[in-house]
């Protein structure tokens, strides 16, 4: 189904008239709804004076909606193996020169602890795609133990089966991270070289299975920079809107993680600036205004500071990227490489600055 | 002037939602300058072993905190919701919230109904938010909530009394107080709730998003009092037209 949509949407961005006027481009921002031609119109507007008033708009949409609140979480990585060959990750099997991890129950014991102490409540439990290093009875291991310190349990895993999602919903996971990465399918072909992640059709139907079996947070975005930055928001905002009408019960957010060189491949092949960034979160907002934009420490400070109250809902604070990072220093490489390296505290207060609540709970433990 | 609700005696009529402040401190100063008495919680927000800030530390002692079930998908979720609520927070009133829609965060009155049935067999004080029906108004009341609470527009949209049309018929059928909630974005909006007849009005994102939270809960509180004392002084009705100057049924006052 979601691929009979895509495949529409497809139609409507090659036969899309760039050429418009600031006249309409104010008239789109002023509209209660937004259409999905709306919606491309504004991930193309370059015109920065436009870019303003889509911010006073996103910003009053946010306030309505999520009110002058950040929910904060933590990601935790259990396991840095694994079996896919994406070109862009540090993790991939090709970047195979480091002595990979995956973490005991004691150890697990002793992250859950730590971030605990941080005062976290919502935590992101992943690990690499290697089904066998990491098997779906570990993960709901995990899952279990973190259910005695958290009440959101979100996962970011390789995709698994309905029956599978079912298991980790039964262990008490709340909801589902799942990346497509990109949009392109060619593209997705080549970059994900080999490996289970290779089938397209199997991760881009996953946050379904993830629903049907009961998930209640689905997460998903593109990584922004591998292919056409611009086709790559269009289409997963259209994922995102089909995910809304289609399952309405369902808490949706979106996040946009910039590529940075990483794994085999030197760098992006369509980098996304900053005021390009921004226009696609605020372009995002307009279009989709209960939906949830997460923004990870991947992001400087700098950028993080100014999208408070500009669209974003959730962010991650005092991340560790690494396997076992949390409860002790390590010097192992991470997924990604952390720009944004302030403490939980200085989040915080951060936050309180800019007239915001720093919110850590987001569910209730033991409702699954 | 007190009133009677949910086993208590109350002053307010101004009920306010904690889940978009931008902190919870200013909580205790709306209470005292707003006169705020009732204030909403969610469960899901409750964080037990909170190391930063907990809602519940700054929910003043002589206040009602209106646990509220926010998040639930289905009566049996809020159901659950609700009792963990009631041990987290020592309160029985439930504020039913069942939402299986999340972009217009619209109420499901059928999941609602069964909730509100359940929940006031195990004692509690139920106060189930609804899409302006009459019908399960009724219904509710049957089932012996202690209030209703329709929406006046979809929640956090500030539209204001929307619907109108379909609020009057409750306020006029229901014997149980009814208490407007969500879309209520200006203290116009509040006092206009008021002069309908509503027993009581909730507000969050307009108080929360203002400039100066503080001051608009002062702002809201007057004009929810405001609205009250016309309503119970009695409206004058609006006229389409002057006197006339020749009446219609003179004729009728021939030979006297």
């Amino acid at each position: 189904m979601i691929d009979r949509e895509l495949l529409a949407a497809e139609d409507l961005f090659k036969s899309h008239q760039t050429a418009v006027t600031r006249t309409e481009l104010m008239e789109i921002i002023g509209k209660d709804y937004l259409d999905r031609t709306d919606y491309l119109t504004l991930l193309l507007a370059g015109d920065i004076e436009v870019l303003e008033w889509m911010a006073r708009r996103a910003h009053k949409l946010t306030e309505q909606y999520f009110g002058k609140v950040i929910l904060l979480y933590a990601p935790l990585y259990l396991s840095d193996y694994c079996a896919n060959g994406c070109t862009y990750c540090g993790y991939s099997a090709e970047s195979g020169s480091y002595k990979r991890k995956r973490l005991d129950v004691k150890e697990m014991r002793a992250e859950m602890e730590a971030l605990k102490r941080m005062g976290f409540d919502s935590v992101l439990l992943l690990t690499g795609g290697d089904r066998r290093k990491s098997p779906v009875v570990y993960i709901a291991d995990a899952v279990r133990m973190a259910s005695m310190y958290f009440s959101e349990i979100l996962l970011e895993i390789y995709t698994l089966t309905r029956e599978e999602y079912d298991v980790v919903r039964d262990a008490g996971a709340s909801g589902l991270t799942l990346y497509q990465e990109t949009y392109d399918r060619n593209l997705y072909d080549q970059v994900h070289r080999y490996g289970e992640k290779k089938d397209y059709l199997f991760r881009l139907e996953a946050p379904e299975r993830a629903i049907a079996a009961g998930l209640k947070h689905i997460n998903i975005g593109p990584l922004l920079g591998l292919g056409s930055a611009v086709h790559d928001m269009f289409m997963a905002g259209i994922h995102g809107d089909y995910l809304q009408r289609r399952y309405p019960e369902v808490e949706l957010s979106l996040s946009y993680p910039r590529l940075r060189p990483a794994g085999t491949m030197a760098g992006p092949s369509d980098p996304v600036d900053d005021i390009r960034f921004v226009r696609f979160i605020l372009a995002t907002r307009l279009f989709l205004p209960r939906v949830g934009v997460s923004i990870s420490t991947r992001e400087n400070a700098y950028i993080r500071d100014h999208l408070v109250g500009l669209g974003m809902t959730r962010m991650s604070a005092g991340s560790k990227t690494t396997v076992g990072g949390y409860a002790h220093s390590c010097s192992r490489p991470g997924q990604f490489v952390i720009d944004d390296a302030r403490s939980v505290a200085e989040i915080i207060a951060m936050l309180r600055q800019r007239g915001y609540r720093p919110e850590f709970s987001n569910w209730v433990t033991g409702i699954v | 002037m007190s009133y009677q609700i949910g086993g208590k005696n109350l002053k307010s009529r101004f009920f306010i939602g904690s889940g978009k402040l931008p902190s919870y401190k200013i909580i205790p100063a709306m209470v005292e300058k707003a006169g705020v008495e009732v204030i909403t919680v969610a469960v899901r927000r409750i964080d037990t072993d909170a190391r930063h800030e907990n809602v519940m530390d700054f929910i003043p002692e002589q206040c009602v905190v209106m646990v509220n079930t926010s998040g639930a998908r289905s009566a049996d979720e809020a159901v659950r919701i609700a009792r963990i609520g009631r041990e987290l927070t020592g309160s029985d009133w439930i504020k039913i919230e069942v939402e299986t829609d999340a972009k217009y965060l619209l109420p499901d009155n059928e999941e609602t109904l069964k909730a509100a049935e359940i929940l006031v067999n195990e004692g509690f004080y139920v106060f189930p938010y609804i899409s302006p029906d009459l019908v399960t108004a009724k219904k509710l009341e049957k089932a012996g909530v202690s209030a209703v609470m329709p929406l006046a527009a979809p929640i956090g949209t500030n539209k204001g009394i929307t619907c109108a049309a379909l609020l009057q018929p409750i306020i006029n059928e229901i014997e149980i107080p009814v208490i407007i909630d969500a879309g209520i974005g200006r203290p116009s909006h509040a006092a206009q709730a008021m002069e309908l007849g509503a027993d009581a009005i909730l507000a969050n994102t307009a108080i929360a998003t203002a400039a100066d939270p503080l001051l608009m809960a002062v702002a809201m509180a007057k004009a929810v009092e405001a609205g009250r004392m016309a309503f119970e002084m009695g409206l004058l009705t609006e006229k389409d037209f002057a006197d006339a100057s020749s009446p219609l049924t003179g004729f009728l006052r021939r030979g006297k």
